[in-house]
């Protein structure tokens, strides 16, 4: 037989029927719900007189829209609570395999929820009306998001209409140095191939940097696969990957795991496997990441200066550089080190898992937040990470650092809620888009690792984690 | 979903690259959970001086004057010309809504990202992808004649220039069929349900533990 793919493998074990020009129905194992892509699809449903076709694959949380304090106060804002609870009317008629509505333990951004309910199992396809569905691709599972009438069509029919994608291998090999983290990987990768490399392909990272990654490096890593365009971002799975997985509450048990895990083992790209394209880096040339604009690919490391518009050859790519530093209110060749922050956002389904919080609270113990930084807030991805992160006590060297402990959510990340920049703040953040306005009309975000977030809120602007005593 | 036959639309240039979800539809209109009424707020944050939020009357706000779909030439607009990557983000179908909302029936660039090109599809949008030389041109074009129109013609599978210049276009076989006939996908993809039971009886077999 052929040599396969990953990719391959996941996509022909789901191909339901393929038409002529290639477009197939692939079966639907995972379908995650939020409130914010949900409505129209349930509402379609309801006008079309239709049922989910298998509601036990619907795993749904509230998280976009959610507050992260003052709790016993409910949902505020009226239009954001009314998406809320037309969610929790919804998941009532219609049903789910489980659903962690606000406050509930449990409940969290959708992409945390998943994998540690063992919600997300090797080898599935996993969507969600949201573009980090790609995070989900960690396990060895097909994932990536959808639209909301693509939300409907699964839940109508359990299926997605779909082609093929190409493949591309993104191979990092060597070992990390101290410091730099799988946010940075991602970054530099996006910043090598571009916020549009990826476009059409789906993306496996291979390599002994990424082997090395525990499972929260590798969802950081998918995560941010949709910001260098690919839908779907995956790792092959191993020891990691298994032993993660066992124990939660959806993952098998008994003899079903057995045969389970057996069948996840050859859940990776067969030795000769082609690839339409390969990309390498080498772990050791990456250094913490910045990015200085207003698109994920404009990033350099801690130790470079904004770059210099004037030095861009290609038209397009100077004006938005052009553009993206009037935005952000920096003049070029200013060293990173030098701009100084406003706020300081640690969460988002990129890094608010526990590994993430360990390393900011590792850099913030003992320490304060400088002056000139007036909220530096910390997110937990989750109920059930905030949890952990309060047994181990990170709560409180977040606290005593001067930094605030909030409940789980999206947050700051979108700023759909009441967490926000306020116009020109400058903030460093553990998210994955600084697009204009994305964390509040004409908020300025630098993308960073939570190490970097921490260090930066303690030193009050840019500063190398790995010089940082 | 409105079928696309032919038209013959005014072309607006938007010359920027990597224009996001987040810029053809700010977040604080996400929170509707209706999918019609997005067209006003389209680039919201570019098109008006203020900030929108969602109930505003939006007849009334400040308009950007230097915002291109504020020009009056490109009043009336159906064919959106923009650069590459465009669509990239989010997932938010409120885009594709936003964009169909407010009259574009086409948009050109020399790429879209893939989850917005693929919603396109899924409200009467064609997107239509054309190498950088040829949307270099229209944006030439576009911009020096005023009341620049293209004929895109869906069958055929090409657009016109005013000049008669004609350019073909890909599109697969199962989008250019719904998009002729304005069909709902899940009435098709139901008439496969037989085939859907099956898969889903094996795949059963073959991973049980998927079904819980
Ligand atoms: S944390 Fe941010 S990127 Fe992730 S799902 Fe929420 S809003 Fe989207």
């Amino acid at each position: 037989m052929k040599a396969q793919t990953l990719y391959d493998k996941l996509w022909s074990s789901h191909v339901v029927r393929e038409e002529e020009d290639g477009t197939c129905l692939i079966y639907i194992d995972r379908h995650l719900v939020h409130e914010v892509t949900s409505p129209q699809a349930f509402e379609g449903l309801r006008l079309a007189g239709r049922k989910p076709w298998r509601n036990h694959s619907i795993v749904a949380t509230a998280d976009h829209n959610t507050p992260t304090d003052h709790w016993d106060e409910g949902i505020k804002d009226p239009i954001s609570r009314q998406q809320v609870e037309t969610l929790d009317a919804n998941i009532k008629a219609f049903g789910a395999l489980a659903y962690f509505p606000f406050k509930d333990l449990r409940q969290g951004i959708v992409h945390v929820v998943g994998p540690e309910n063992g919600a997300t199992l090797p080898g599935m396809t996993v969507v969600c009306g949201d573009s980090h569905t790609s995070t989900h691709g960690a396990f060895g599972a097909l994932a990536h998001g959808i639209g909301t009438s693509e939300v409907e069509h699964v839940m109508a029919t359990q299926t997605l209409v779909a082609k093929q994608s190409k493949a591309m291998l993104v191979k990092v090999e060597g070992q990390l140095g101290r410091g730099v983290t799988a946010k940075d990987v991602a970054l530099a990768i996006i910043g090598r191939i571009g916020t549009a490399g990826g476009t059409g392909y789906a993306v496996e990272f291979g390599g002994s940097a990424i082997r090395s990654l525990s499972m929260e490096g590798r969802m950081t890593l998918c995560n941010m696969a949709i910001e260098a365009g690919a839908r779907a971002g995956m790792v092959a799975v191993d020891q990691t990957t298994i032993d993660y997985v066992k124990g939660r509450p959806f993952a098998p048990t008994g003899e079903t795991w057995d045969r389970a895990v057996a069948y996840w083992r050859t859940l990776v790209s067969d030795e000769g496997a082609v690839f339409d394209n390969v990309v390498e880096l080498k772990a050791e040339d990456i250094e913490p990441q910045v990015t200085w604009g207003t698109s994920p690919e404009q990033v350099v490391s801690i130790g470079a200066r904004v770059p210099d518009p004037a030095g861009e050859a290609d038209p397009v790519k100077k004006g938005s550089a052009e553009r993206a530093l009037q935005y952000m209110g920096l003049a070029a060749d200013t060293p990173i080190s030098q701009i100084t922050i406003d706020k300081v956002f640690i969460g988002s389904c990129t890094n608010s898992r526990i590994e993430d919080l360990r390393a900011a609270a590792e850099i913030a113990r003992g320490r304060t937040k400088a002056a000139n930084v007036k909220l530096a807030m910390v997110v937990p991805g989750s109920g059930l990470v905030k949890a952990q992160a309060e047994a181990e006590g990170l709560d409180k060297i977040f606290i005593e650092a001067g930094f605030e402990w909030r409940e789980p959510g999206c947050s700051m990340c979108l700023a759909m809620n009441a967490d926000r920049l306020e116009p020109g703040e400058r903030c460093a953040s553990t998210s994955n888009r600084n697009f204009e306005g994305r964390q509040g009309q004409g908020g300025r975000t630098h993308l960073v690792s939570p190490e970097m977030a921490a260090a930066a809120a303690i030193a009050g602007h840019f500063v190398d984690v790995r010089t940082f005593a | 979903m409105k079928a696309f036959n032919q038209i013959n639309g005014l072309v607006c240039p938007l010359d920027r690259a990597n224009v996001d979800t987040d810029a053809i539809i700010p977040k604080q209109f996400l929170k509707s959970i209706k999918r019609s009424g997005f067209g006003p707020n389209l680039f919201d944050e570019w098109r008006y001086l203020d900030h929108g939020e969602p109930g505003m009357d939006n007849s009334t706000r400040p308009v950007n004057p230097e915002f291109v779909l504020n020009f009056p030439r490109f009043r009336g607009a159906e064919v959106l010309l923009a650069r590459e990557n465009f669509g990239c983000g989010s997932s938010r179908e409120h885009a594709p809504w936003a964009i169909e909302d407010y009259g574009f029936r086409a948009l050109i660039a020399p790429s879209f990202a893939d989850i917005f090109f693929n919603n396109c599809f899924k409200n009467g949008l064609l997107p239509i992808v054309q190498p950088a030389e040829v949307v270099d041109q229209l944006f030439r074009e576009a911009e020096q004649s005023e009341g620049y129109r293209l004929t895109i013609d869906l069958p055929s599978q090409t657009m016109v220039t005013p000049s008669g210049q004609s350019f073909p276009f890909e599109i697969t076989a199962h989008r250019k069929h719904c998009l002729l006939n304005g069909l709902d996908e899940i009435g098709l993809t139901l008439a496969h349900a037989d085939d859907i039971r099956a898969f889903e009886a094996g795949h059963q077999q073959r991973q049980p533990w998927l079904f819980v």
